[in-house]
């Protein structure tokens, strides 16, 4: 055989393993738009559930939801972005941060499940928050910190050494150096790993279960302390809990989830492609 | 090989009993050099002779390199640089050229106020005044008067060279050391940063390492030649170039080995 057939043979094996990881997405997509699309309207995004959550709107499990991922970002990308700081530009190597190292990269690999039973351990009934915003948040936040340190560390990596040792020639701290020359460079990189956390802490229902997820409320929270409904626990309940509800209400739901994190994570790609735009190496 | 009939004063880098090590490995050998204020001093030597770790010992860029040690004394206006001084100061004291062009990734105006910035040393009204300075001083001025604003990554390798001359004279150092400032350049290029150090002596003092034995031949007022980590001799150039008093150094200068 020929190096041009072989060519042609590896090519197109590659091109249907892309199409092969491609498909399950549009199908999933497809099928969630297309069952869902006819619940979809103004009543249905903006009032309660009504009659046992069989009629009505979803609103309060958009607005939960859109509270804990705000939470969860509030707390979890300081928090990271620091501590992925002091691991990349300040920490030397020894045992102690590849230890640290180690447990970051093992934390990202815990089931969700776990998170939520340290979630309702720590905040909800050692600190007591109770069943709140403000525990569900800090939990989801707690599970977003391995992938958001991990990828910031990747991101602040990738800046070029040479750059921070032109800072320092010319005079300026380590900490003028990270905040003028590193971070700004490695945002885009941050972003991309902030993008990926915001869907999880969207998505997840194990987190949220035990530390603030309502089954059913009547009436928004009027503080942190409170609890609130979410959607992928208000899509679990009436999937499962209820009987005699249409697929179309179910499937709507599914869509508004999918819609929330696409249209979270599409405001964080433009900025992130405005943000490389302008980088110049 | 210190001219004894100069007191100190005249010093600007008194360089005293230096060894390096990396690891447990000499890279310089027990060295004694002096800087005259106001000279070009260049420093000739093959590669791995200790000549750029010298340089980068002079404002304690070594401190980055993990395993580098230095012992000994380099004294700047008297006061050991080595001991225990504040290195953020002692930089912009002691300004570098690295060998290759590293704009920062800002403008070309922001790459020469970064200095001035970090430092706060002028006020912000006086900010474009000192870049224009600077740029004028590194002979890049008149090239880059009308883009000031645009990223510093489009100029040329020799520009672009030539705008880190700009940034370090924008810190207003004492020393200037530049690390083979023009290995990456064309020849025309080559010749322009040569004018900038020629002007440059007139306010600073210079130190280069140069891979080019005929650079040192231009630019310098006196040559060193290291070889392994040893400082062979040091002498006035012209002297130096006609008739070196050591065998090893009119081998090198000829070409005969590295």
């Amino acid at each position: 055989m020929t190096s041009r057939s072989k060519e042609k043979i590896a090519f197109a094996i590659l091109t249907l393993t892309t199409i092969l990881v491609t498909m399950p997405v549009i199908l999933i997509v497809a099928t969630i738009v297309k069952q869902g699309i006819g619940a979809i309207n103004i009543e249905f995004l903006t009032t309660f559930p009504r009659n046992g959550m069989r009629e009505g709107g979803i609103y309060p499990a958009i607005f939960g939801t859109l509270c804990l991922v705000a939470g969860a970002v509030v707390f979890a990308v300081p928090l990271g972005v620091g501590a992925a700081i002091y691991l990349n530009e300040y920490a030397g190597e020894n045992l102690l941060t590849r230890l640290i190292r180690l447990a970051i990269i093992n934390l990202a690999g815990v089931p969700s499940v776990v998170y939520g039973l340290f979630g309702m351990g720590l905040f909800v009934i050692f600190l007591n928050f109770g069943a709140s915003i403000l525990a569900g948040s800090l939990t989801l936040a707690v599970m977003n910190l391995p992938v958001i340190i991990t990828a910031s560390k990747e991101a602040l990596s990738a800046v070029p050494q040479p750059f921070r040792e032109v800072s320092l020639s010319l005079g300026a701290s380590r900490w003028q150096t990270v905040r003028h020359i590193v971070l700004p460079n490695a945002v885009p990189g941050i972003l991309t790993g902030i993008i990926l956390e915001v869907s999880r802490a969207a998505g997840e229902t194990a987190p949220i279960l035990f530390t603030v997820a309502a089954f059913y409320l009547p009436g928004l929270p009027s503080s942190v302390f409170n609890q609130v409904m979410a959607l992928p626990m208000h899509l679990f309940a009436i999937s499962t809990q209820i009987p005699n509800i249409s697929l179309e209400t179910r499937y709507g739901t599914a869509l508004v989830l999918l819609g929330l994190v696409f249209l979270v994570n599409s405001f964080a790609i433009v900025m992130r492609a405005i943000l490389r735009r302008r980088r110049k190496w | 090989m210190v001219d004894e009939r100069r007191t100190h004063t005249d010093y600007k880098f008194v360089i005293r009993d230096l060894t390096l090590f990396y690891g447990e490995k000499r890279i310089l050998n027990s060295l004694d050099l002096s800087v005259r204020r106001n000279e070009i001093l260049g420093i000739i030597g093959p590669a791995n002779s200790g000549k750029s770790t010298f340089l980068r010992t002079l404002n304690r860029m070594i401190d980055l390199t993990p395993l580098v040690r230095a012992e000994g004394e380099a004294l700047l206006d008297g006061v050991n640089v080595l001991g225990n001084v504040d290195v953020h100061f002692l930089r912009r004291r002691v300004g570098i050229v690295f060998a290759l062009p590293l704009p920062l990734p800002l403008s070309i105006f922001d790459n020469v106020a970064y200095g001035p910035r970090r430092h706060r040393s002028v006020q912000r009204g006086e900010l474009p005044d000192l870049v224009e300075r600077s740029l004028q001083a590194a002979f890049l001025w008149d090239e880059v008067k009308d883009r000031l604003h645009e990223p510093a990554m489009n100029l040329s390798g020799g520009q672009q060279q030539r705008l880190c001359i700009a940034r370090t004279l924008a810190v207003q150092p004492e020393v200037i050391l530049f690390d083979e400032p023009c290995s990456g350049l064309d020849p025309i290029s080559t010749a322009r940063v040569e004018d900038a150090m020629r002007v440059l002596k007139e306010q600073y003092t210079l130190i280069l390492v140069t891979n080019l034995v005929a650079q040192a031949s231009r630019v310098s007022d006196r040559t060193a030649f290291f070889l392994s980590g040893d400082l062979v001799e040091v002498d006035e150039t012209e002297q130096m170039f006609r008739k070196p008093s050591d065998q090893r150094t009119d081998d090198y200068i000829a070409g005969r080995f590295g």
